[in-house]
């Protein structure tokens, strides 16, 4: 318990020079703090267990669903062209929900509204196999995030979630993320917490999951009570770190430790 | 039951990790040569009475690994894969984890190279043995130390 | 359902060793886990992985609780002949999943 203390207060003192956004030819993703051997996991899409929900997530894309009848190709067709860039544009406005929706949440409005099916649920295999295979076809295309006057309240609120301090640790995500990057916490490198490549294959996990876990997993960590699944603040969050990783390469499915 | 003990005893310490968030927690890396002896009854088990000579075998391991789940292995054997003389088994131990088989290779001279890879588990920084068995009842091996790392950010709660 | 990812070269001179990758999808729990209630999480994993070339079985591999989730499985076998390579991969809870892959062998 007195290390905990000592490293947490190194970590307090350290933040007291409180550092900006990270300039853009130093910000980098969280493969280039991965080790070798698990680049090379991302790297071959006939080693990344990734591909394997992508794979599932292409049969789901031209299975008929919902009292429509209809499967998404039937509207969107062919998604290696249809979906190319649409992940790394997302959280992206809804005119009808009045908010920005992550990418999850626009498959869902798919199938309630077009399909005429119940939304799947958050982490269902299911969901994160069409989200995947949807953010697969992104995989190299810089992340574009639009900020207009509809978005800007939400990229706002997302930001202020970044930076305020919460929990019993009493950290904000910008103490660790912006200022700690590339240093060690345990066996872990800091990375700067640029969603690149989502859903990502965590080692961790034994699986694929989404941003919004991930998210959740920092708050438990930080010992704050997390969002739920789908939250405002959390898709704001999402917003916020899409924007702050604009012109970033997208990778997904990514692996990550 | 050693093996459970430490198990358990590695799952306590990522419980703790995870909780405490930024305590260090890197576990202390030691120099396992002796090897467990549940590990050599599973060698027994494939070798029976026959001697483990060190060579021909090489064991490919990251000396470091940040995540225990997802290890990368590669396992190649010097044989020239003949009818005569091939490699008919390859063999994988380790000497922490709950029980001490990995994986178990069935190849022969239609394999054209003793080449085998997979991905495997540790529950903690330890030795693992690669044992190959070769069309002339003789056995080889290699061994390799892995140094697993705890991560900070673990999964917890609801 | 399962998936499967494959990777067998379509094409191979004859003599030719080629490499072969496999990749399914499968939680491989240990039966060493608990859940967030204290309950034993039963053994639930793929025990047996099998490649037969035309028929005939070229690599067999016997997995333990200490494979990784998403077994991953590399291996080589030599192109002696066009033809299909069937991939077959049985386990607990009467896990069975069967692939296969076309080879043009000239």
């Amino acid at each position: 318990m007195r290390r905990l203390c000592v490293a947490l207060g190194a970590i307090a003192l350290a933040v007291s020079a409180f550092a900006a956004e990270i300039p853009p030819s130093d910000r980098r993703s969280g493969y280039d703090f991965m080790s070798r051997e698990t680049r090379a996991m991302q790297d071959d899409d006939t080693a990344n267990p990734g591909m394997l929900s992508v794979l599932e997530g292409g049969t789901l894309w031209t299975r008929k669903a919902g009292g429509a009848g209809k499967a998404c190709a039937d509207c969107h067709g062919d998604a290696r062209t249809s979906m190319k860039g649409v992940a790394a544009r997302h959280p992206s406005f809804d005119a009808a929900r009045g908010r920005p929706v992550n990418l999850e949440q626009r498959i869902n409005a798919c199938r309630v509204d077009r399909q005429g099916t119940p939304p799947l649920a958050y982490e269902s295999r299911e969901l994160l196999a069409l989200s995947a295979y949807v953010a697969r076809q992104s995989r190299g295309r810089p992340i574009e995030i639009a900020v207009d006057a509809r978005t800007q309240p939400f990229l706002d609120a997302g930001r202020a979630t970044f930076h305020r301090r919460q929990g019993q640790l009493n950290l904000s995500c910008s103490q660790c993320h912006d200022d700690q990057w590339g240093r060690s916490l345990a066996g872990n490198t800091i990375p700067q917490a640029h969603p690149t490549g989502y859903p990502i294959y965590r080692l961790e996990w034994q699986a694929v999951g989404s941003l919004q876990r991930r998210l959740r997993n920092c708050f438990v960590g930080l010992r704050a009570e997390a969002y739920e699944y789908g939250a405002p603040e959390l898709v704001d969050l999402e917003l916020f770190l899409m924007w702050r990783a604009r012109g970033m390469t997208f990778e997904a499915p990514a692996v990550r430790p | 039951m050693d093996d459970r003990c430490s198990r358990r005893r590695f799952l306590g310490t990522a419980a703790g990790a995870a909780a405490g968030f930024g305590l260090a927690s890197v576990i202390a890396v030691e120099p396992a040569r002796a090897t467990p002896s549940s590990m050599q009854d599973a060698i027994r088990k494939v070798a029976g009475a026959a001697t483990l000579t060190a060579g021909r075998v090489k064991l490919e391991l990251p000396p470091l690994s940040e995540n225990g789940n997802a290890v990368p292995l590669a396992v190649r054997v010097e044989s020239p894969m003949t009818e005569k003389d091939h490699v008919k088994a390859i063999h994988v131990f380790t000497e922490k984890n709950p029980q001490p088989d990995v994986v178990s290779c069935h190849l022969g001279p239609r394999a054209g190279r003793a080449t085998v890879a997979t991905r495997i588990r540790l529950a903690d920084s330890q030795t693992v043995i690669a044992v190959a068995e070769l069309s002339d009842g003789s056995f080889w091996s290699d061994r390799a130390s892995v140094v697993v790392t705890l991560a900070a950010c673990l999964e917890g709660g609801p | 359902m399962a998936n499967v990812l494959i990777n067998v070269p379509r094409q191979a001179k004859r003599g030719e060793v080629i490499e072969i990758k496999t990749l399914v999808s499968h939680p491989m729990e240990t039966g060493y886990r608990r859940d967030q209630l204290g309950r034993e999480m039963p053994r639930d994993i793929v025990r047996r992985f099998v490649c037969t070339y035309n028929g005939t079985e070229v690599f067999r591999a016997d997995l333990h609780p200490a494979i990784s989730a998403n077994p991953f499985i590399v291996f080589s076998t030599v192109a002696t002949e066009s033809g299909t390579l069937t991939f077959r991969w049985t386990g607990d809870n009467g896990f069975s999943m069967t692939e296969s892959a076309a080879i043009t062998v000239d």
